[in-house]
């Protein structure tokens, strides 16, 4: 992680001078010299022209799917020219198809979607899309471009590559240094998708061998006894990787109920209980890579601003995006403060 | 009598009245020749994971992490076992036991201490029971619909009281207890609880006429009733205890995840009904032992155990799971049809 900000900062340092650079190239006047782009119309906290937003997403049965719904709703309270017509989640296709159906027919503005499943509900995403209504395609994503105007949501693989990245640098110095995986439910793309990015991370740090790894499937109940069998099989390693805090209140449990502390332990997603622990720095949880629900909030934002036909502050394009991919980013001791406001339970 | 119940083919010429003592005799001694079997497919697993992983299978400290694996879904299973037993199921016992654990760990719950959570738990549990039994014998609805029902409306209650959000327990009397400290000569509290429920279940099927109605109204519940066996009570009891089981196995849970949530005890009904047919009980009644179920269990656990330890990943583990259960049963069939 420090390796990736700095590498970051090196980027933004470099456009920051040469820009400076090129400014100072052909100015005489610095008022004059705004670049004509940041005249276009950005969507801002000023009201507007009123958007009505529909939102459909699954049924919140876990705590990140519930942050969703949460931070859609706060954000869309925060504007007085949004409306938000949001519908019962549902984890039944055929259900979510009809409740987005009923939003297309209520001739909402914007829609953003959280599909239970996104290549079962590509066709009404088309279907909405036909009928003149742009669709923000929140996270899971659907089989057709044709089926969303604009799409964010998290990195699963990046989310691997960070915790792979933040594990490598902490033990670079260890001579045959041994990691073990939780991951999340096997059948899901999203897992071998982070598991990918975790292994590809690793392949950096030639002294880290992955010698361990099981899947759990997302709850607490399950992520304690897999947690448990893999701690009775590796009677030493120096890290682990969770996919996901929910199930990692498990794994937890089972760390302590084996009375184990000989490694460090990164989890995944960003709940409140692991960053409380890593900021309370009691437990061999040190650290956690996102996977931001925060996201929901800035779907509308993306939708209110597609429905005010703006395009979005701090870039210079007339529209938003086509395509947003968040970034994963570690949350650690030094860093939670910032992010524990984000953390959902 | 309303509600349709036909005697397994096989137990007809055993249960009719005129041969009673001989034919229970026999039942005996088939049971026993199952579990011997069941033992033998146990000792087999144990080979296996002696062989591949000696020093990490082998050990004490992993008896005791597969016991206490198995204590949860073991005390579910006991109760399944008397259900089955009867001729009835119970679909609804994984979300009892997230109903109950959900309930036991809400903030306001967890004010009450260790005692509060425990006795929440086991009264949801019964409470759900309670609810199955009366629906199933006063309003003779089929058990596969009422539990049914149940496990929609026990799962939609769990969700509606978390919101979706993760229940941490912070009491530490329970927390404590899935700890190495608080283990008594080596076991662990929950598989004290396990074992206790184990044997109280053996005594009461095997040496009460609790047990001897329960095998009755699944061998023939027309016959039973015939005899004088009040069948609807003993049917609202059996679901009763079902959900007393549940509720234990919440308290379990709760102490060994620190935690309630909606998805716990995802596909429990499955596990535990393979597991009691497994260990040899008749899906249509009128025959089971709590040994043979128990067994199951154990078959169970030691099996994802092994895989685990060697680092196999699920789609193998389902893979050979399935195929597990399919040679078990073929091996305990032959078994108990050449002796």
């Amino acid at each position: 992680m420090p390796e990736i900000t700095s590498r970051r900062g090196l980027l933004f340092g470099t456009a920051a001078v040469s820009a400076g650079v090129l400014l100072a190239g052909c100015t005489s006047n610095e008022s004059d010299d705004e670049p004509a782009s940041n005249d276009q119309p950005a969507a801002d906290d000023k009201p507007g022209k009123q958007v009505t937003i529909g939102f459909a997403g699954p049924q919140a049965d876990h705590g990140w799917l519930n942050a969703i719904n949460d931070n859609a709703k706060s954000r869309a309270k925060k504007y007085k020219d949004v409306t938000l017509e949001i519908t019962e989640g549902s984890n039944d296709t055929a259900q979510q198809i009809g409740q987005i159906e009923t939003l297309i027919n209520k001739k909402v503005d914007v829609l953003v979607v959280l599909p239970a499943d996104g290549k079962a509900l590509t066709q009404v995403g088309l279907q909405a899309m036909r009928a003149g209504i742009p669709v923000v395609n929140l996270d899971r994503i659907f089989n057709s471009p044709q089926a969303y105007r604009c799409w964010i949501g998290g990195d699963n693989y990046g989310m691997g590559l960070n915790a792979g990245h933040y594990i490598g640098e902490q033990l670079k110095d260890k001579k045959g240094a041994r990691v073990i995986e939780l991951a999340g439910l096997d059948n899901l793309e999203l897992t071998k998708q982070r598991t990918q990015g975790f292994d590809a991370a690793l392949k950096n740090y030639p002294n880290i061998k992955k010698v361990a790894r099981q899947a759990a499937e997302f709850t607490v109940e399950s992520g304690q006894a897999k947690m448990s069998q893999l701690l009775q099989a590796q009677s030493n390693f120096d890290a682990l990787w969770n996919h996901d805090d929910d199930q990692g209140v498990g794994a937890l449990r089972a760390i302590e109920q084996a009375g184990r502390d000989d490694f460090l332990m990164v989890g995944g997603a960003g709940a409140l209980s692991a960053m409380q622990a890593i900021e309370s720095d009691n437990s061999v949880l040190k650290a956690t890579v996102l996977y931001p629900p925060t996201m929901a909030a800035s779907a509308i934002d993306l939708a209110r601003a597609l429905g005010q036909s703006k395009g979005i502050g701090g870039l210079a394009e007339f529209e938003i995006p086509s395509s947003l991919t968040l970034y994963s980013a570690v949350v650690d001791k030094e860093n939670v403060k910032t992010y524990l406001p984000t953390g959902f339970k | 009598m309303t509600q349709p119940v036909s005697p397994p083919r096989d137990e007809i010429p055993k249960l009719s009245p005129q041969v009673e003592p001989s034919p229970w005799r026999a039942v005996v001694a088939r049971a026993d020749v199952r579990t011997l079997s069941l033992l033998g497919v146990l000792a087999a697993l144990i080979l296996i994971g002696g062989i591949t992983k000696p020093d990490e299978f082998l050990d004490t400290r992993n008896l005791q992490l597969v016991l206490t694996q198995a204590s949860v879904i073991g005390v579910v299973t006991v109760g399944m076992t008397f259900v089955i037993i009867s001729g009835g199921i119970d679909l609804s016992v994984g979300a009892i036991v997230a109903l109950a654990s959900v309930w036991a760990t809400t903030v306001a719950t967890q004010d009450f201490g260790f005692v509060g959570i425990f006795f929440t738990a086991v009264i949801v549990g019964v409470g759900c029971g309670l609810v199955n039994g009366v629906l199933i014998a006063y309003g003779t609805m089929v058990p596969f619909i009422a539990t049914l029902a149940m496990l929609a409306s026990a799962r939609g209650l769990a969700l509606q009281i978390t919101d979706g959000n993760t229940q941490v327990v912070t009491v530490d009397g329970i927390l404590d207890l899935g700890e190495r400290d608080s283990y008594v000569l080596g076991v662990p509290p929950l598989v004290m609880v396990f074992a206790v429920v184990t044997i109280i279940g053996w005594l009461v099927l095997n040496r009460t006429t609790f047990g001897r109605r329960t095998v009755a109204v699944g061998g023939n519940a027309e016959a039973a009733r015939l005899a004088g066996i009040d069948v609807r009570r003993q049917r609202l009891y059996l679901y009763l205890l079902s959900g007393l089981c549940c509720g234990i196995a919440a308290f379990l849970l709760i102490i060994l995840s620190g935690s309630g949530q909606n998805t716990n005890g995802n596909l429990y009904e499955l596990d535990a009904i393979a597991a009691a047919i497994i260990g040899g009980t008749l899906l249509t009644g009128g025959r089971g032992t709590i040994v043979g179920s128990v067994l199951g269990v154990l078959i169970f656990t030691t099996i994802t155990n092994i895989f685990a330890l060697n680092n196999l990943q699920s789609d193998v583990q389902q893979i050979a799971k399935g195929a597990i259960i399919v040679a078990a049963v073929l091996v305990q069939r032959r078994t108990a049809s050449t002796t």
